[in-house]
């Protein structure tokens, strides 16, 4: 327990400095993450410029992207930001992954932590951003989660940028014997005032020389900006599109060995020994227990695979709850949901009690949901005296280090994580249960890599579920039939805290017992009186961060819920939400964006609706209307999806447009198709055909909007376009069939 | 030993019989563009050619592919890019990539058997997951393909 005590002072301490010392706080940060000229992997033939970025003789430019690229286009976004500053030209372009070092840091992923919501400025709330940076810099904590990434690069990585351009001017100006205000840089070139070129930024490598880096000029302004807003081409496209992209299951290295695993089949259980019902076969060498399971090793993992379901007999040790299921379940949040007492109690605006008032109440529901990260779960990893190497797709190469280090007895500086493109992540390649296994199975094998791979029935059966969740929202209604008016209303939910059990079973934190952050946002709305009550729940089966966390089954509810109301009070949904958000003009121009963009109120054929959804999370404000047809009352199908959303600066408008349509299909899937459900203390679903994705013939057409509501607050996209999308459907199939669903997934059945 | 041809190349391969293609190309011989998604069939991602058709190669035993040719990823691109990974490039389609080669590969024995697709033909040859939802602009991609390939680029 040590170690926590420390960790938690730490954070304590953390705080308390950042009252001391929070002065002149953004100058500061920037130039703590400059990084110097040597850091990032300067190899012969190129020069460091500083920490984010270096020139090759063949005038290749390249930028440390240290977060994760699991399709979000992160590594295109970033290099973007780099390239403006330095007025690079974009073919030029190249990334690599960054060594360990505080300097890449994601400072936003803490703040984003921090009991403030994104818009909310001012002294308190400097200093706490602050003292934040300075801990995710104590820590270390390179993390790729939480639509965090741009926001957390916007200032570091262009002031690199500009820092990298004055050293090249400095250095041209050395070339040409010419002083730099008689020089500027166009296009990846420095020219004379003339135009006349001195030299290609390839060209000045050998000018840089000793250079060091100067306090950077102002940073471009927006209007100056030449690649920032454009829809440029991805950087890892064209390798994607030939085959040629490494992902984590692609790793090869000599010697390599290859691990099937077998987990204990209910939650929290483990193997206690084995028995052979033969001979080991050809191409399995060793068998051993894991944490959490029994992994075979051997030259063919389709070999070890099959080996492990026909050819032992396992000695499982069940976990605490061997014998729940669903059904046990639900009993047990209906019962908190009756008398448990709210971990949160939350209100806003004031009470009152009419004079006649009626109650309108509405139950709804979420299931357990799985990942299926279309790259299932693996990690390689190799154990030499005192030292592991770990090739992995992951979210967190911090958080890795610190376990591999642990499961392999060895300092942490004797640990390096090499990250491969991410086959998917939505959350899932945050957790440490593989990095766990492989250096377990590396150890056995001493010298020789190890590629630990989860079949897709294990990546199903043995994931961090989104939480299942139940919640009871009512309203107060006074005043006649005729002329209905909202008293107020109060929402009572009960959930597992994903964000509580992933910082536990990752960083051994405590246990808070409190709400994940996500799940216990305010909705927007001006309502006059608004009461929350979360309950968190405990069961065996684990949670953890599924895009969109909490929003993905609050805006459910929320936006369900708000529908509800708008009909109980003789509303038009649209109508409704306009009036309760008439003070946030940004939500406002979102919601009249898609309003008109979707048709909103042009009439359909019959059997067919039109359903709206709005939800702010990550930053950035999205609302959604979903067009549903149910030709025979029982089919639902989504046609359309229009999407309009407001995350502040735009770095890269096709890749915004690309996550909104990614979180809505992410999200429909869910809407659709997703539920895992509990048998025997172990999930009842395993593969694709119990556990099904939206595919072509189901995906809608959509079309996105982007809005510019005047914010400079860098939004996040990877996330937000997943949360609006079960509820605009649900309310689109009421408005086609009169028929309210209110449980998810959606159906008709 | 089991001979076939491998993207345009005869191969002999010293493994079971039984084994499936998919496993036989990522573990035997070093082609790791097929990948692995489900197992089962279900998803796609491992799909390459035989013969000219779309198959799933975690579904097929290296047995049944003696004497056959086998066609993937790593072979579509002779010399020059094939119009669909020049069409997917142009229309941005990867996010994640993982599950691209199989569309990729599917989209391309579409076209050979449907030189000029409908959507609802499309809907039902490409019946891969993307779990990052790039279904519209793989649709975008398959039409734009279908266009270089007619020659009315």
């Amino acid at each position: 327990m040590k170690p926590v005590t420390r960790r938690r002072l730490l954070i304590g301490g953390g705080i308390l400095a950042g009252g001391v010392l929070g002065v002149g706080f953004w100058f500061g940060r920037e130039r703590d993450r400059l990084g110097s000229r040597t850091l990032f992997n300067v190899k012969s033939g190129e020069a460091g410029l500083n920490g984010w970025v270096k020139i090759g003789r063949n005038n290749i430019v390249t930028v440390a992207v240290p977060r994760a690229e699991m399709g979000q286009g992160v590594q295109t976004a970033l290099a973007m930001l780099v390239a403006e500053e330095m007025d690079a030209r974009w073919n030029q372009m190249r990334v690599e992954d960054p060594p360990d070092d505080a300097v890449y840091s994601n400072v936003e992923i803490l703040v984003d932590g921090l009991p403030f919501s994104p818009e909310e400025t001012g002294p308190i709330v400097d200093v706490a951003h602050w003292s934040a940076a300075k801990l995710a810099g104590v820590l270390g904590l390179s993390l790729t989660g939480g639509s965090t990434s741009t926001r957390d690069a916007w200032l570091p990585m262009r002031t690199a940028g500009a820092v990298a351009r004055d050293l090249l001017l400095r250095a041209a100006s050395r070339k040409a014997g010419l002083p730099v205000a008689e020089l500027s840089v166009s296009e990846g070139e420095v020219l004379r005032k003339d135009g006349s070129r001195v030299a290609t930024f390839g060209e000045l490598i050998d000018f840089v020389g000793d250079l060091s880096a100067m306090p950077p000029p102002p940073l471009k302004k927006p209007s100056e900006f030449k690649l920032l807003g454009k829809p440029l081409p991805r950087l890892d496209v064209p390798a994607k599109t030939m085959g040629a992209a490494t992902y984590g299951i692609d790793v090869r290295l000599p010697g390599l060995l290859y691990a099937a695993v077998l987990n204990a089949p209910t939650f929290g259980g483990s193997a206690s020994g084995f028995k052979l019902k033969d001979n080991l076969p050809k191409g399995v060498e060793t068998v051993i227990l894991v944490p959490g399971g029994i992994a075979a090793i051997g030259t063919s993992w389709w070999r070890a695979n099959k080996f492990l379901a026909e050819g032992l007999e396992v000695q499982w040790q069940p976990g605490p709850e061997p014998k729940l299921d669903s059904a046990t379940l639900w009993k047990r949040y209906e019962a908190l949901m009756e008398s448990a007492e709210p971990a949160l109690t939350r209100t806003l605006g004031s009470e009152s009690k009419g004079a006649k008032t009626e109650r309108f109440e509405a139950t709804y529901r979420a299931p357990y949901l799985a990942h299926t990260t279309m790259e299932p779960m693996n990690c390689t990893a190799r154990v030499k005296a005192g030292s592991v190497e770990v090739w992995m797709p992951n979210q967190s190469p911090s958080l890795m280090r610190m376990v591999a280090a642990k499961t392999a007895d060895v300092p942490q500086e004797g640990v390096s994580v090499h990250t491969t493109f991410l086959g998917g992540g939505f959350g899932r390649r945050a957790e440490v249960d593989l990095v766990r296994q492989a250096v377990s199975c590396a150890m056995a094998v001493p010298e020789r890599p190890v590629q630990v791979l989860w079949s897709r029935e294990q990546d199903i059966r043995h994931d961090y579920y989104r939480p299942m969740a139940l919640a009871r929202w009512r309203a107060e209604i006074e005043g006649s039939p005729a002329s209905p008016r909202l008293i107020g209303v109060s929402k009572r939910q009960v959930a597992q805290s994903a964000m509580d059990q992933l910082l536990a079973r990752t960083m051994g934190l405590p246990i808070q017992g409190k709400p994940e952050p996500n799940a216990v946002d305010n909705p927007p709305y001006a309502f006059p009186f608004y009461r929350l009550d979360a309950v968190v729940a405990e069961s065996s089966v684990p949670v953890g961060i599924w895009r969109s966390v909490g929003h993905s089954h609050t805006a459910f509810f929320d936006e369900s819920f708000v529908d509800e109301l708008a009909l109980a009070l003789k509303k038009d949904p649209l109508a409704f939400r306009r009036e309760l958000l008439a003070d946030k003009p940004r939500h406002l121009k979102v919601l009249e964006t898609v309003a008109r963009e979707s048709g909103w109120g042009r009439p359909l054929p019959p059997g067919s609706g039109r359903g709206l959804a709005l939800r702010a999370s990550f930053g950035s404000i999205v609302a959604q209307v979903a067009e549903v047809a149910v030709p025979d009352g029982k089919t639902l199908q989504v046609k359309r999806v229009t999407c309009a959303i407001d995350c502040g600066p735009v770095v890269n408008p096709a890749i915004v447009r690309a996550q909104m349509e990614s979180g809505i299909i992410y999200g429909l899937s869910a809407a659709l198709y997703g539920e895992i459900t509990i048998a025997n203390g172990a999930v009842e679903q395993a593969n694709f055909p119990d556990y099904d994705a939206v595919r072509l013939a189901d995906a809608p057409q959509m079309s996105v909007h982007l809005v510019d509501g005047g914010s400079s607050f860098i939004g996040g996209v990877g996330e937000p376009g997943t949360p609006p999308i079960a509820p605009a459907v649900a309310n689109a199939v009421f408005a086609a069939t009169g028929k309210r669903l209110r449980s998810l997934p959606l159906s008709l059945g | 030993m089991v001979a076939f041809t491998l993207n345009g190349e005869s191969r002999q391969v010293d493994a079971e019989a039984d084994k499936p293609l998919l496993w036989v190309l990522r573990e035997d011989l070093d082609i790791v563009g097929p990948k692995y998604g489900c197992g089962v069939a279900a998803c796609g991602a491992c799909t390459v050619h035989i013969d000219g058709q779309a198959v799933r190669s975690c579904s097929i035993a290296l047995g049944d592919v003696a004497g056959r040719s086998v066609l993937t990823i790593e072979g579509l691109s002779r010399g020059r890019l094939h119009a669909v990974q020049q069409a997917w490039i142009e229309q941005q389609v990867p996010q994640c990539g993982y599950c691209q080669p199989g569309f990729i590969m599917a989209t391309v024995a579409l076209l050979q058997a449907k030189p000029n697709p409908s959507d609802a033909d499309i809907d039902e040859a490409l019946t891969n997951i993307c779990r990052c939802g790039t279904y519209s602009a793989i649709r975008r991609a398959v039409h734009r393909a279908a266009t270089i390939l007619s020659g009315a680029s």
